[in-house]
């Protein structure tokens, strides 16, 4: 009798609730191409370091001091004298790098095979306005500890509002609340940090998916899977989410945690990149650092804004730089989705934006020189270039052909497969066999040992092999 | 495109050849060494707390993180009159501090993560006579530094001499007037000195170095059994 009854309660809940119903069209019943590959993991991926900083957020929240005097000694109190308090907060400090890298990389993924065109253009927005807000909530979040460079990067940071002309002054006192960062300052970021910001996340992220799950995924040959079905009415080419995309994510998520486990354990200041050095020093508002770096997840931007020799124009670069990518659906004027079937063109931006993107973000976090200045300049130059210059270049691609169906996605074991196959031949021709001479000159002990040496002509070769082959790829 | 990345990456080396500092002598930094940790406290509560206090740690957990008896921990390390759940404070206050240094000397819990090892190590031994400083002595690596010399007297009186080679001129320290130690046993005080400060800068660090094994084993585990699954059901779909 028992179980029934369990289950009459069960069914109880249901009947009012439709937990049945959404189980079916988010995971049970939503199809998704079959083809998703590795750059697919991060969406999801994304999800799960959203709730690690949720929950680590909310544990060290309870030990943590919004107060300008108290909040510096509470992190060490936490990192110290509050049982597990020092993996928790590693697990946050790590999770915000973490974040942005899985973002980096998502938004990566959409701009390769054109997830962001039609009809997925708001799906992008939505995503443009949570990277937004992820900003703000790592730059507040970022001031809680009370370090040096908490203190003066965002000194530096909200000065920039300053720079707006007429109400510049006015609009930056108003949002730190006092004429320097202080204790008002740390009360209001603590705020929005924890509870304001974290909301419209939540919300984003969950228009996001309900956004995706209307027109459905986009796969890396970027086609419509809706467009073939079989008589039943479910895509050909799709699969349902659950359980095959379930599974599979949790693959992924193991892969991930193993990444996050080896810096949290074992390098959690990740060389002064996730937890930079001049934090550990209490920050004091009579001394300014000599050399104030943004963390490194904000450098490409900050690059761009120091690029710029004048202040208030440097702002608007800045703040361009970001509001370019909202437009992205509209500057590509191309009707092939994936890069795959792209033209040369596309490649070839799309490389030098990469380049560019990563020179910046190495470049603003060394000290400013000459050198950098104008290499600062000229990627800032690309970056923009690649956008604003879409709409002519994309026009005029000369795209492959589309298939109609998805083409096979290589699993990891074929993959693995054809290397090993290729392993031996790759050896044969970078090595070579050399007799090894020996000092006995018995004719016994001749030509008996072998030395495998490397050999550079078979180096090159394989070199040049190589690098037709990426350029011919970028064609 | 080809000469587009050469140039970049011809600029970028220069840029690092550009930034020119005093070469760090490096210290050897082992936290299992627990003998080191505990005379590096000895020394510390010595030569350092007279004015910089370390106050993120307390005698308590030194003594159960080198495994020692607290009551040794006391007697041996602790300055007269000290608990052992007092955090190690120092006697000076600020006030005097800054009357006499012009400054209040810093808490060193977490020196050891702001400066690093290398720094605090090679800092501590690059003191050398300046009769043109107030205090007498200047610093190679902290130019004018307002904090005297605490271990003269250990290290002996250092000079600074300027040596020219054909790569161009550098400043040698030399021994003039031997201290109450020999070379060798002065490095190792500064090593078991700064070995204590990178414990008291993080005291988890092996505790957290020994659970990473377990925890990464569990993953490499969990990834498997992930993966087997991933396959049994991924085995129709083609």
């Amino acid at each position: 009798m028992k179980p029934s009854r369990l289950s009459n309660c069960g069914n109880w809940v249901l009947d009012r609730f439709p937990v049945t119903k959404f189980w079916n069209e988010h995971m049970a019943h939503y199809y998704a191409p079959k083809n998703f590959n590795f750059w697919y993991f991060f969406g999801s991926l994304a999800l799960l370091v959203l709730v690690n900083q949720i929950i680590t957020g909310i544990l060290l929240t309870m030990n943590y001091k919004p107060d300008a005097k108290l909040a510096f000694d509470s992190i060490e109190y936490i990192m110290r004298d509050v049982p597990w308090g020092w993996l928790v907060r590693y697990m946050h400090s790590t999770g915000a790098s973490a974040f942005f890298i899985v973002i980096y990389l998502h938004m990566f993924r959409g701009i390769m095979y054109g997830s962001f065109k039609h009809p997925r253009e708001l799906i992008w927005i939505f995503g443009m306005l949570l990277f937004v807000a992820l900003m703000a909530e790592a730059f507040m979040g970022y001031l809680l500890p009370w370090g040096q460079m908490s203190y003066w990067g965002a000194q530096v940071i909200i000065s920039l509002f300053s720079a707006i002309p007429i109400i510049g002054d006015d609009l930056s006192l108003w949002i730190r609340g006092d004429y320097v960062i202080a204790d008002a300052t740390l009360n209001r970021f603590f705020a929005f940090h924890v509870i304001a910001v974290p909301l419209v996340l939540v919300m984003l992220v969950f228009m996001h998916i309900v956004a995706l799950h209307e027109v459905g995924s986009n796969n890396p040959d970027g086609i419509e899977i809706k467009e073939s079905k079989d008589p039943w009415g479910h895509p050909v080419d799709g699969i349902p989410f659950h359980p095959y995309y379930t599974v599979k994510d949790i693959v992924g998520v193991a892969v991930f945690l193993l990444f996050f486990a080896t810096v949290i354990f074992y390098m959690p200041e990740m060389g002064g990149y996730f937890l930079e050095h001049a934090n550990f020093i209490p920050a004091d508002p009579m001394k300014t650092p000599e050399h104030i770096a943004p963390v490194w997840y904000f450098t490409p931007f900050y690059s761009v804004l120091r690029a710029i020799p004048d202040k208030f124009a440097g702002v608007i670069a800045m703040g361009g730089s970001i509001v370019v990518l909202f437009l992205l659906p509209w500057l590509d004027r191309c009707p092939v989705k994936s890069i795959r079937y792209r033209g040369g063109i596309f490649k070839k931006a799309l490389f030098l934006f990469v380049v560019s993107f990563l020179a910046l973000g190495y470049l603003g976090t060394q000290p400013v020189t000459p050198i950098a200045t104008i290499l600062a300049r000229l990627f800032t130059t690309i970056y923009f270039g690649f956008f604003l210059l879409m709409p002519i270049y994309t026009r005029w691609e000369k795209t492959k052909p589309v298939p109609k169906n998805l083409t096979r996605a290589h699993s990891l074991e074929e993959q693995l497969h054809a290397i090993e196959e290729q392993l031996p031949a790759l050896i044969k021709e970078i090595t070579e066999l050399k007799p090894v001479t020996t000092e006995i000159g018995h004719p016994a002990f001749k030509s008996s040992f072998f030395n495998r040496r490397p050999n550079p002509d078979g180096i090159r070769n394989v070199a040049t092999r190589l690098a037709k082959k990426l350029k011919e790829s970028l064609d | 495109m080809k000469k587009l990345i050469i140039i970049v990456l011809l600029t970028l080396s220069f840029g690092a050849i550009a930034n020119e500092e005093i070469e760090l002598q490096s210290a050897k930094i082992n936290n299992s060494d627990k003998d080191s940790i505990q005379r590096g406290a000895k020394h510390f509560v010595t030569y350092c707390l007279g004015c910089h206090s370390a106050k993120h740690i307390r005698y308590l957990r030194i003594a159960i993180d080198v495994n020692a008896d607290p009551q040794k921990v006391l007697s041996d390390i602790a300055p007269e009159g000290a608990s052992i759940y007092d955090q190690l404070h120092s006697a000076m206050n600020k006030h005097d501090a800054e009357k006499w240094f012009g400054t209040q000397p810093p808490d060193l819990s977490l020196v050891a993560r702001s400066r690093g090892a290398d720094w605090l190590y090679s800092y501590l031994k690059s003191y050398y006579v300046d009769t043109t400083k107030p205090l007498g002595v200047n610093n190679l690596v902290f130019k004018d530094t307002a904090m005297p010399n605490p271990l003269w007297q250990l290290q002996g009186e250092q000079h600074a001499e300027q040596r020219k080679t054909i790569y161009g001129e550098y400043t040698k320290l030399v021994i003039n007037k031997p201290g109450t130690l020999t070379e060798n046993e002065f490095d190792l005080f500064v090593n078991d000195l700064v070995n204590f400060l990178v414990y008291v800068g993080e005291p988890v660090q092996l505790e957290r170095q020994r659970l990473g094994k377990y925890v990464i084993f569990f993953l490499l585990v969990f990834l498997v059994i992930a993966y087997l699954l991933k396959k049994e059901y991924w085995q129709d779909i083609h």
